[in-house]
């Protein structure tokens, strides 16, 4: 993997003409940006842009990685549902991307991947039988398998209870450390744990908001991170949509 | 349980058919005794088995032809969008047709033998199949067309790799229809022309009044259709299973 580039994005999206964001948004390289915002507020929509997926509206506007290159194939995707297939095995589920694309299968390389996310002992289990726990690290297993230099994060620990989700949460903090991480969230205490920068959408503009000084992951205790919470979480009841 | 429930079940269609004989004294060349049916069966039994086997022989042919070309036409049309809005109303159009009107041009076209059965059956099962499949292939979850676009994936290998796994129960659902589908349709054949197959026995014998031997054949004919029925729906089975990742030795 190559050193990773940030990603500008500047530009108007619309939905059947009615504004929904006027951005500005700067991903810098190999850090993790927390985008927040409340339902509807188009989070997803500005994840969804960048990777080329269908989001129901029209972009004016441009984006690029800060080192020219094509973003294309460049970024992985995680999700909140953890797509798995059901018929395919733990493992099989991990080298899925090699298969879409008619690659060879890295077996090894999966193997090593399910062991650094603890599933090596569920490697031929069929998902069904795994709790959405560990489902979710199946799928974090999957967006390590393919190796790319930005991972997009939308909403990926939301549908798991807190206990899960604090574990899933410090995983993945160690496994994309020093990639270009933009994790989409509705949640002011993921954000503040996370977050090199935090980036608020309200009123249909992107501002970032000033992040602890403390390194990543802080401490949920964390009196920084506590406080950076608290006003987020104001800030996010105080807008409106 | 089942098994027990069914053999009773059995057990009472045959007591109201006896019942009925003897209620009605209806003369046996109107309704035969249970009875009188079970002999002619015996003593026919090789004329019967010999047509059976034609039959059979029509409909598996059939079912294989029919399926084959379903999926086929169902693939081809979730592949591609020109093909799925030029196709998909004249596919529909053609159901407007009774399949049945069709028998006596087949037979002309195709003539006596096992073929315009063949046809015939393919044509009956060739639309359930295509329209179960197909709306498997296309009702799919958007998270993973989104996954595979994030993947790069071609589009022949996410159709390989996930839509048809994916619409697998969906093809199990066109199956048991089918399977319940071609024997008609190859029956529906030999009624219009045949010399053979227990759509052909069944109106030799009504025209010799023998309809205690018609009988039998029907009755043949039935536990034909509801043998292929329980093997169809057990692979179907085995196919949703697949598809949910369920395997057969985990509960």
């Amino acid at each position: 993997m190559n050193a990773p580039p940030g990603i500008v994005l500047e530009g108007q999206h619309r939905i059947d003409g009615k504004l929904l964001f006027d951005a500005e948004l700067q991903l810098p390289d190999g850090q993790w940006t927390c985008l927040l915002g409340r339902s509807g507020a188009g989070k997803s929509t500005i994840l969804r842009l960048m990777l080329g997926l269908e989001t129901g509206g029209e972009f004016s506007g441009t984006f690029y990685a800060t080192d020219q290159a094509p973003l294309e194939g460049r970024i992985s995707y995680m999700a909140q549902s953890d797509l798995l297939l059901p018929w395919l095995s733990v493992i099989e589920n991990v080298c899925i991307g090699a298969r879409l694309r008619g690659d060879d299968l890295n077996a090894e390389r999966a193997t090593e991947l399910l062991k650094r996310v603890g599933l090596s002992d569920y490697a031929d289990q069929k998902p069904s039988s795994l709790s959405g726990g560990m489902r979710q690290r199946a799928a974090l297993a999957r967006t390590l398998f393919e190796d790319r230099p930005i991972v997009f994060l939308d909403e990926p620990f939301s549908a798991l209870d807190a206990g899960t989700r604090a574990d899933m949460q410090e995983l993945a903090s160690e496994v994309l450390a020093n990639r270009t991480v933009l994790l989409v969230t509705h949640d002011p205490a993921e954000a503040a744990r996370f977050a090199h920068q935090i980036t608020v959408i309200s009123e249909r503009a992107l501002h970032n908001w000033p992040v602890p000084t403390t390194p990543t992951l802080r401490g949920i205790n964390d009196p920084a991170t506590l406080s950076c919470q608290a006003m987020l979480l104001d800030h996010l009841r105080a807008v409106t949509p | 349980m089942k098994f027990r429930d069914t053999i009773i079940a059995l057990l009472i269609g045959i007591g109201i058919w006896q019942a009925l004989v003897v209620l009605t004294n209806a003369p046996h060349f109107i309704l035969p005794s249970p009875w009188r049916v079970a002999k002619a069966a015996f003593e026919s039994r090789v004329v019967i088995a010999d047509n059976a086997w034609v039959t059979i022989t029509e409909v598996l042919i059939g079912l294989v032809i029919g399926t084959v070309l379903g999926v086929s036409t169902a693939v081809q049309l979730a592949l591609s969008k020109t093909a799925e809005r030029l196709m998909l109303p004249i596919l529909v159009f053609t159901q407007a047709v009774p399949v049945f009107a069709l028998a006596p041009l087949l037979t002309l076209w195709f003539g006596y033998g096992i073929w315009s059965k063949i046809i015939m059956a393919v044509l009956i099962i060739y639309f359930p199949v295509t329209s179960a499949f197909h709306d498997g292939l296309t009702r799919i979850d958007k998270g993973y067309r989104d996954l595979s676009i994030s993947m790069s994936a071609g589009k022949l290998n996410f159709m390989r790799h996930i839509q048809i796994p994916n619409a697998l129960p969906s093809l199990g659902t066109g199956l048991r229809l089918a399977a319940v589908y071609a024997p008609i349709g190859a029956v529906i054949g030999e009624w219009v022309g045949a010399s053979k197959g227990l759509g052909y026995l069944m109106l030799l014998a009504n025209g010799r009044a023998k309809i205690d031997l018609m009988f039998a054949s029907l009755i043949v004919l039935a536990c034909i259709t509801v043998l292929l029925h329980i093997a169809v729906g057990m692979l179907a089975n085995r196919l949703t299973r697949y598809a949910q990742g369920i395997t057969p030795d985990r509960k």
